[in-house]
């Protein structure tokens, strides 16, 4: 059963007349959405529109089921944009499903992600009740930050049905840096460099097993000189992209575009020590893979059954996020109960509507 | 576990020198930042380990007496004055690094470690910690995280639940979890982010992992003065509006700059109404470029005089005004209250004006000092509290300037937290069923609501306080020195 709200009111209405839940945006991330039996699936994609945006407060509020690409396309002609870069635009992402999923872009490595810029949410519960969290303005210690236990928490907490983002202005040009190295080892010691070169990076991905990528962004003018200092710190096999070819490195990034169906794609939050760990296991299975955010998020085409990327999870002690492949089997690896997040979730939703759908960890 | 059984339940969890039940010894962890609260506790916990820490807290939850984790008690919202016959939990001793992985770059922190020092810490590794609330030199992350604490440069840099990506908590009933973990992409619910903020209703943070940042190579800064607060103001608009990105927007009005420049010789313009700081920071090309496009916006913007700092001398000496601004006002009135009411950017020149006028109306001195990137007011209202109604005609004025900064669109505070002090406003700020769920989370993180209680949420009652006398104080739970 699919049932389709356009608005909050009609949402709060919904909600509490079903037994279990199962939230849908724009489908990018069919395992976090995609129908199971038994299961009511709550689209979104008709709670559509960007409320407010007052470009000068650097601040938009949309509802959930607004696509990533309308937004972007609004806050483009006032030179702001989305810091977290939020991945899967092409395919329809929506800004609700990328805060739910809690699932940053390459760039985000510059200015932070989504935590650091949803500043409120409207929430609807599993009673149906409407709670407003945070605020419309970029400084906001008042109440409790309810709306960030809602990133990344799958739609098994509550329903985001409104969000208000604070942005950044959007730089002026950008560069980018394709640097080719021997192994994944040297790949890490170019990343650890080049984070101490002081040059601000946008983003710094390692695809495998020789590429580095770097990108800049700022003033046009200062664009070359900056450029220059990097190729000084990593040496001569570097090549530099401009305009439509910087874009390109980056779009492919965004859409994932590395890793079609139907290989699962799963997301593993880490650290760069842990990189070349992980890498070594995944090799010898030549699942296509991207480490982005200078180390920070391994992002993993499997090709074969989740249970052996399980295990090599579970054992270096990281736990993966399946955006698409088995819906029945939300979370990989290492999974530490925490009685916080339950007890949160006794209170949002204490019927289990959301919860009983297998995302929750 | 009654009362009585607790003091001896404490006492065979630390040595009797860390546990304090004589007047003498309690009376210096009876207020906080904000004065003008204090209660006595019936003893206080000198912690030394998280499983110390654990203990009392589960001791509180047997015995239902509330207790109170505090570090260095700079809280300006009344957050660290304690409850009434409850129990302190002194955390400055849990001042320990228990990692520093400058490769992953974090540091894992106890909560009694004080700001300044993880920066210390990181800076040989060209990192440091971003947030720098004024009183940086002595707050700890502990109170920083329950607070939510923010800073001069969080236009660019966000306040402190950005910067927090993992913690090990133990909750009001004794319950200890791990939230976050060490990367900056969480698995799961991110209720780190929940936690932080949460003024210590929830329980304390054991454990803290801080993410750090790459130092910025070059920082730029300069001190613009105008003739008024609201060309100042309007000057910040501009700013935002061409697109630049600077790491902090400050504004000092004359009273507060005048205060500061007696203090510590900033080097602040003389005669100026207001004195707008703005600093560039980053790599040197990018930041020439943006400090060259700052100076023609300011010089359009009805500028009086423009300063830009030589060195980091300079810099550092303009900074050390602006955060010592708070205390230097001391010097112009022996009491004061600071207010932390947000308002959007592009409405900070209304604020002002507003302020000025009720300033006027009541007769009372109000100095400014803000976040002004962030639209995060922090008027100073002056008065002497050896006067009779003092300080009940002050919070009526504050109170004033709470509710101006709902009415525009805005937050009662932005980073000092509701503390005791603003919790009357909450009710105006969030609906009934906004502040059930709020009591709902928190009941269940403490189910026997001995955690910092009375603080944010007010009292389990839910007895409504007016701004002047206090409903703790009706009650008789605090009063005023």
């Amino acid at each position: 059963m699919i049932v389709q709200p356009a608005s909050i009111d009609e949402l709060a209405e919904v909600v509490p007349a079903h037994a279990r839940l199962r939230v849908r945006g724009g489908g990018s991330k069919p395992a976090l959405s995609s129908p199971l039996p038994g299961v009511t699936t709550l689209d979104l994609s008709a709670l559509t529109g960007i409320t407010e945006h007052t470009p000068e407060e650097c601040v938009f509020t949309a509802l959930a089921g607004t696509p990533i690409a309308e937004i972007e396309r609004t806050l483009a002609p006032h030179r702001q944009y989305l810091p977290f870069d939020p991945p899967l635009a092409a395919a329809g992402a929506t800004l609700g499903g990328t805060v739910a999923a809690g699932f940053n872009g390459s760039c985000r490595y510059r200015f932070g992600g989504i935590r650091d810029f949803l500043i409120g949410a409207r929430v609807v519960d599993g009673r149906g009740r409407v709670i407003t969290s945070g605020g419309k303005v970029v400084k906001n210690a008042a109440g409790f930050l309810l709306h960030q236990a809602l990133v990344g928490s799958c739609g098994t907490i509550g329903v985001l049905a409104e969000l208000t983002f604070k942005v950044f202005p959007a730089a002026e040009a950008h560069a980018t840096i394709g640097v080719e190295v021997g192994d994944v080892a040297s790949a890490v010691r170019v990343v650890a460099s080049v984070q101490r070169a002081g040059i601000d990076l946008e983003a710094i991905d390692v695809v495998p097993p020789k590429r580095v990528w770097l990108r800049l962004g700022g003033f046009r003018s200062a664009l070359s000189t900056r450029v220059a200092i990097l190729q000084q710190a990593i040496g001569p096999n570097a090549m530099v992209l401009y305009g439509e070819d910087d874009a390109a490195v980056w779009r492919q990034a965004a859409d994932v575009s590395w890793a079609p169906a139907p290989a699962s794609l799963v997301r593993v939050p880490m650290t760069l020590p842990v990189l070349p760990a992980l890498d070594l296991c995944l090799a010898p299975t030549h699942a296509p893979r991207r480490y982005t955010i200078a180390g920070n998020l391994g992002l993993i085409a499997w090709p074969d059954t989740l249970d052996t990327l399980d295990t090599m999870l579970r054992d270096l002690g990281l736990t993966g996020q399946v955006l698409r492949g088995a819906p029945e089997r939300p979370w990989l690896g290492a999974l530490a109960p925490n009685a916080f997040e339950q007890r949160l979730r006794t209170v949002i939703d204490p019927d289990g509507r959301f919860a009983g759908v297998p995302a929750g960890r | 576990m009654d009362r009585d059984d607790l003091l001896a339940a404490l006492a065979r969890l630390v040595p009797p020198e860390r546990l304090l039940t004589r007047a003498g010894a309690l009376s210096a962890y009876e207020s906080d930042g904000l004065t003008a609260y204090r209660a006595r506790p019936r003893a206080v916990v000198l912690a030394e380990s998280a499983d110390e820490v654990i203990g009392t807290v589960r001791a509180c939850h047997a015995a239902r007496v509330p207790f109170m984790a505090r570090g260095s008690g700079t809280s300006l919202s009344g957050g660290a004055v304690p409850i009434e016959d409850g129990i302190v939990i002194a955390l400055n001793r849990m001042n320990r690094v228990l990692r520093f992985d400058p490769e992953a770059r974090v540091a894992v922190v106890e909560p009694g470690v004080v700001n300044l020092a993880v920066t210390a810490l990181a800076v040989p590794h060209g990192l440091y910690y971003a947030p720098d609330p004024s009183s940086q030199s002595v707050c700890t992350i502990g109170g920083n995280v329950a607070f939510n604490s923010g800073g001069a440069h969080c236009f660019r840099h966000g306040m402190t639940a950005n910067h927090v990506l993992g913690l090990r908590v133990v909750l009001g009933d004794g319950t200890v979890a791990v939230l976050g973990g060490d990367s900056l992409e969480q698995a799961g619910a991110d209720v780190t982010g929940l936690f932080v903020g949460s003024e210590g209703l929830f329980g304390v943070a054991l454990e803290i992992t801080l993410r750090l940042v790459a130092r910025p190579a070059v920082y730029r800064t300069v001190l613009a003065a105008y003739d008024s607060l609201q060309a100042a103001g309007d000057a910040v608009s501009r700013i935002i509006e061409s697109g630049l990105l600077p790491g902090a927007m400050e504004i000092m009005d004359r009273l507060a700059m005048d205060a500061a420049e007696a203090a510590v010789h900033a080097g602040y313009p003389t005669g100026a109404a207001a004195v707008l700081i703005v600093e560039c920071e980053g790599d040197a090309a990018q930041v020439a470029e943006e400090f060259e496009q700052l100076l023609r916006i300011l010089s359009a913007s009805g500028v009086a005089h423009t300063h830009i700092a030589a060195d980091d001398e300079e810099r550092a000496r303009i900074w050390k005004g602006r955060k010592s601004a708070f205390s230097a006002v001391g010097r112009l009135s022996p009491d004061f209250i600071v207010q932390d009411g947000v308002v959007p950017r592009a409405k900070l020149g209304e604020a002002l004006a507003t302020i000025e006028q009720l300033s006027r109306t009541h007769g009372i001195r109000v100095a400014n000092v803000f976040h002004a990137g962030d639209g995060n007011l922090h008027p100073l209202i002056l008065y002497d509290g050896r006067e009779p109604g003092a300080h009940d005609r002050a919070e009526v004025l504050a109170a004033e300037i709470l509710r101006l900064c709902i009415r525009l669109g805005g937050s009662i505070t932005g980073e000092h937290g509701v503390g005791l002090e603003k919790r009357a406003f909450l009710g105006e700020m969030y609906n009934e069923v906004d502040l059930d769920c709020m009591r709902r989370v928190r009941q269940a993180m403490d189910p026997h609501g001995v955690a910092n209680t009375g603080k944010k949420l007010g009292p389990p009652s839910g007895a409504t306080a007016s701004h002047g006398l206090h409903p703790l104080e009706r009650a008789g739970v605090i009063s005023r020195a």
